[in-house]
């Protein structure tokens, strides 16, 4: 999937994935992609709700091993 | 003309739009009305300190209205410095003390389990600043942020942040001890604001 900006959060723990999430998301502009690579297990659904809430929409999540990947569209 | 019946049929119409109008209008207000949260914050210590900055935060990064107010001990998470803020597993059962470093089976020893009773533990000097050290060795391994971040990440985020007046000068501090950009206030203060919020905690 095409992105526009790169999120690295590996390593990283809740709240820190959505915070940096947010900030990266702030910068971009609207229908721009942006790319998460985490590995908190809770961020699945974390970022889902995030999604849900802030209108910005969830394209994909996925799982590789321990490490996930979400695409985030701006609102 | 039969007003009667002109007005039973007026009222039947009205009930049968409104409820066919009325969910939606509802479900458009409340997704148009930001959601707010308020945090009183009472707590000094180390762990403590991470709920309401957790939380402050990660309603912030989600668009909420967040007002923190700190009392009592809480007023120990707005000084300059909360390098110092410290947490003990005296009297605190619950709290495991495993060390941050060494192999795997090393690591999973709950150490406050079998090591030595609370009332030892507390006579002990520098008892508490080898809990603190390897608690935030566990943060730092396990990617956690440290209260520093959090709470400058709310801060950027907009979350308001208000100093119980009456516990500053109870305890001595004066404002110099504390960060710039917080309110001073009292309870009359947060209780108008706290009724409007959708979230209220006590911490």
């Amino acid at each position: 999937m095409n992105f526009d900006k790169e999120l690295d959060a590996k390593g990283l723990n809740c709240p820190l994935p959505i915070l940096r999430a947010k900030k990266a998301l702030a910068e971009m502009t609207s229908g721009q992609v942006l790319r998460i690579m985490a590995t908190d297990p809770g961020s699945v659904k974390d970022f889902a709700a995030f999604a849900k809430q802030t209108g910005n929409e969830l394209l994909s999540t996925a799982e590789q091993g321990k490490e996930f990947e979400f695409y985030i569209k701006r609102k | 003309m039969n007003m009667p019946t002109d007005q039973a049929a007026l009222d039947a119409l009205i009930r049968q739009r409104l409820d066919e109008i009325l969910p939606q209008k509802l479900e458009e207000l409340k997704a148009s009305k930001t959601p707010s949260m308020s945090i009183i914050a009472t707590k000094g210590t180390l762990d403590w300190a991470y709920p309401p900055f957790i939380l402050g935060s990660t309603a912030a990064a989600l668009g909420w209205d967040v007002q923190i107010f700190f009392t009592f001990y809480g007023l120990n998470l707005l000084k300059k410095d909360v390098g110092d803020l410290k947490v003990s597993p005296l009297g605190n059962p619950g709290m495991p003390m495993k060390m941050p470093f060494g192999p795997d089976w090393f690591k999973g020893i709950d150490w406050n389990k079998f090591l030595m009773p609370n009332l030892i533990q507390s006579n002990l000097p520098g008892f508490e600043s080898v809990a603190t050290m390897l608690m935030k060795q566990t943060i730092k391994n396990n990617g956690v942020a440290t209260i520093d971040e959090l709470r400058s990440l709310s801060k950027e985020a907009d979350v308001k942040f208000i100093a119980c007046q009456m516990t500053v000068e109870l305890f001595g501090f004066s404002h110099d001890d504390f960060i710039e950009g917080i309110d001073y206030a009292g309870a009359a203060t947060f209780l108008p604001v706290a009724q409007q919020s959708d979230v209220c905690l006590f911490m």
